[in-house]
């Protein structure tokens, strides 16, 4: 089965029901997107697939045929950081950061729909997003701080 | 080294002690590993040897950590401690950069290494900054002076001319002249030297990189998923493991056949006692080779959620601590109001993001298991003693984890990975599943406090009776002056494992003695801010809570219907802390905090956003377990292991 994932088209001999957090992480070595609980509810796992946030770990991969996914490792171009990461970095917006990878991801999509959102619209947007350091108040300031053009 | 002042009620997990003796490092083997320099230790000096292991040996608590300063002009820090989240590979580091006056970009910290860092008891109680930090900034100071010392043997001008400004060495008094690197002056030298007590360190006040925010260390490679946490290791031949877990706490296994896993091509089936795992090339093969075993297993009956609170108080064993054993009955008639209440704690779940992991690789007898660890030196003990082999041929190895909050004492997956890698002769990983880590971890205690308490007409407390079952003694004092008190801490054995939490008992114990001050003002008809200062004599918490009054704007507080306002406070490793927080009571019951402030002091502080974000992170796990969060268990079994089911802080919340 042939996946399109960061503009690079790989090749995958694994069952169409895997998950494309497994295929990520154990096949392609692509360990951005990180296992946080399995069922859709912790958000670490967030990919953008056409462009929207999902949640790799409950994904399938037969349902991604000609589908566009977006991982972590796929944000910077030219080694240059997304201005989310780099909004993160600028505020100390994570602490263990196992979170992070998904709560970028999500941030990414969540600055597309809305170019300057307000709290509620980044709490309601994030909320399926888990830091359990607690870092929230601070991730809402990092998302707030970046300029979209 | 604990903090003098203020002792620590140990918890479980935290009574491990170093080991009895710890042997002479070979000198030779040090700088074989590090390259030439200079290193500076924690050591009274006969730890060292040139000869190995027929010399000297050195008392454990001699070693804490060491600096060593390289002929790359690379400064490296060694110590035990691991992070995880809290920011202490950016803040210990920024104390060593801040007293050797380098830039914090030439400093590497390697730490949690049992193979390369100093024995360390492990990263809880608040310990690293307050215990670690001073004792990194001697050893700075110290490689800093030795520096100086050497640098004016080289230059052959008097040590009081010698400056060092941003990782260079420069002579002359005013006129600064060429500056040399610190590459310079320990190039070709092999010295290793002891900590100089007697050499001053910077004061606060003179500060540059301590007490600033520097950005967490490597965050750019947290925020591209670059950084490899355990859970994203691979080895060449790795194979991935999953444990067959009974169906209920203490189940025996009466029979286990594994003739249709081993039947799967390349799974590997391991059977010893009452452990049962598999393991397999791909993860997908492994799992399908766990659903195929089958197990008899026998259960045993035990305490389900419904009964927990009457087991914990009936099972209690002779107390802990018998503070004041003071004349309770005759405090309370004295007493104008008077509170007796009981307050039940449940089992919550630490859950950290990352659940537990390890990657374990044999090596001829030699065992190496990376894995996540808040004690990375007793997961080395743990696999010396399960496998029957010398400590000296098991390396623990801890990469920065996702997150612990005192939940991660353990190396229950580091055992599961080194059993099935014995037995596949090929390295294994095993990461555990949420499902797994809500139900085979460990939890904070459940507890029952049960508080009896009186003032009198002038506001002041005149009796203090405090019982706390099973959660735990920190924090179990009683901040506020008072003559008649008892206090005590009854343990009891736990029906599901428990042990260490962010804050430990903390939590616990200030809810209930906050909410019966609450209570006892209440009657009194006095403000609850004013009847805490009544009894409250310790300067700093006073300020502390002025402080969080001023900031939240407590005298002007609103009391509209369903609005209410909460305070605590308290005195815990140092901190001196205070929270108050608008609640609103729903017309549905619905309970929702509206803000909350904090106030928080403990002395200097070394990177204040750091700082603020561990605050601020405790605040929010503290909502969790006030508000959402709690164990549900029958018959052995988790009723909610899993995060649909277990509710914790989320955006929304904020």
């Amino acid at each position: 089965m042939e996946l399109n994932i960061n503009n690079k088209t790989y090749s995958v001999d694994v069952e169409p029901t895997a998950s494309l957090l497994t295929v990520l992480r154990d096949y392609l070595d692509l360990t951005g997107a990180k296992y946080g609980c399995g069922e859709g509810a912790c958000g670490a796992c967030t990919v953008l697939v056409d462009g929207q946030p999902a949640r790799s770990c409950i994904t399938p991969i037969s349902s991604l045929i000609h589908k566009r996914i977006t991982t972590i490792e796929g944000l910077t171009s030219d080694g240059k950081l997304h201005p989310v990461q780099q909004a993160f970095i600028d505020n100390d917006a994570f602490q263990c950061a196992y979170c992070a990878s998904g709560m970028v991801m999500t941030a990414v999509a969540l600055l597309e729909r809305y170019s300057s959102p307000t709290d509620e619209q980044i709490r309601n947007f994030m909320n399926g997003n888990i830091c359990r350091c607690g870092t929230y108040p601070r991730i809402v300031r990092a998302i707030k701080s970046v300029k979209t053009t | 080294m604990r903090n003098r002042e203020e002792p620590i009620a140990p918890e479980q997990y935290e009574l491990q002690g170093p080991p009895l003796h710890r042997f002479s490092i070979n000198r030779r083997e040090f700088f074989r590993y590090l390259g030439g320099g200079i290193a500076i230790t924690f050591v009274v000096g006969q730890a060292w040897s040139d000869d190995g292991a027929d010399v000297a040996t050195a008392n454990d608590k001699s070693i804490h950590a060491w600096i060593h300063i390289g002929e790359n002009n690379m400064v490296t820090v060694y110590t035990g401690k691991v992070e995880v989240g809290q920011n202490i590979r950016t803040s210990l580091a920024q104390i060593v950069a801040e007293e050797l006056t380098v830039p914090i970009e030439n400093i590497e910290m390697v730490m949690g290494d049992t193979a390369l860092t100093p024995y360390d008891m492990g990263t809880f109680g608040s310990r690293s900054i307050p215990n670690m930090g001073p004792q990194l900034r001697k050893a700075a100071a110290s490689a800093r002076e030795l520096l100086r010392k050497m640098a004016a043997k080289q230059l052959k001008v008097d040590v009081s001319d010698i400056k060092l400004s941003v990782g260079r060495v420069y002579a002359g008094g005013n006129d600064w002249g060429k500056p040399l690197y610190f590459s310079d002056i320990v190039k070709g030298e092999k010295l290793i030297a002891p900590i100089d007590e007697s050499v001053p360190v910077k004061p606060a006040a003179e500060w540059k990189v301590c007490g600033k925010s520097v950005p967490k260390v490597n965050g750019a490679n947290f925020v591209t998923g670059k950084h490899q946490y355990v859970s994203d290791m691979k080895l060449p031949d790795m194979m991935y493991g999953k444990v067959l877990r009974p169906p209920s706490f203490g189940a025996t296994l009466k029979h286990v056949d594994l003739t249709r896993a081993r039947a799967i091509s390349g799974v590997v089936a391991v059977h010893d006692g009452n452990f049962v795992g598999v393991c397999a090339p791909d993860p997908i093969t492994a799992e399908r080779a766990l659903t195929v075993v089958q197990a008899q297993w026998e259960e045993k009956p035990q305490p389900s959620h419904a009964e927990i609170f009457d087991y914990l108080v009936k099972n209690a064993k002779p107390p802990r601590g018998n503070d004041g054993g003071g004349d309770i009955a005759g405090g309370l008639t004295r007493a104008k109001v008077k509170t007796d209440k009981t307050y039940y704690i449940d089992y919550i779940a630490h859950a950290p993001l990352e659940p537990r992991a390890a990657l374990a690789k044999w090596e001829d007898s030699k065992l190496t298991v990376w894995t996540g660890t808040q004690r990375p030196f007793g997961v080395q003990e743990e696999l010396s003693d399960a496998f029957r082999i010398p400590k000296e041929s098991v390396r623990v190895i801890m990469p920065d984890t996702g997150s612990g909050y005192g939940g991660k004492h353990t190396g229950d997956a580091a055992l599961e990975a080194a059993r099935l890698a014995r037995e596949a002769e090929r390295p294994v990983k095993v990461v555990w599943t949420r499902e797994e880590e809500f139900t085979w971890a460990y939890f904070r205690p459940a507890g029952v406090i049960k508080v009896k308490a009186g003032a009198d007409a002038s506001g002041k407390l005149t009796a203090w009776e405090f019982h706390n079952y099973n959660s735990g003694g920190s924090a179990i004092q009683t901040q506020y002056d008072v003559g008649e008190k008892l206090i005590q801490y009854h343990p009891v054995d736990s029906p599901l494992r428990q042990g260490s939490y962010r804050g430990l008992a903390g939590t616990a114990n200030i809810f209930a003695r906050e909410s019966a001050m609450d209570d006892l003002a209440s009657d009194l008809g006095i403000d609850p801010l004013e009847f805490r200062m009544k009894n409250l004599s310790n300067e700093r918490l006073r300020n502390v809570l002025s402080a969080c009054a001023e900031a939240y704007g407590w005298s002007k507080r609103g009391k509209a219907k369903g609005q209410g306002h909460g305070i605590g406070c308290g005195i815990e490793k140092g901190g001196y802390v205070a929270t108050m927080a608008e609640v609103i009571v729903n017309d549905d019951g619905r309970v929702t905090v509206k803000r909350a402030v904090t106030a928080f002091e403990c002395g200097a502080i070394i990177n204040p956003v750091h700082l603020e974000n561990q605050v601020l992170g405790c605040v929010v796990q503290g909502l969790g377990g006030a508000l959402y969060e709690w164990i549900d268990f029958r018959d052995g079994k988790i009723l909610n292991p899993m995060f649909s089911r277990y509710r914790v802080p989320r955006f929304a919340d904020m």
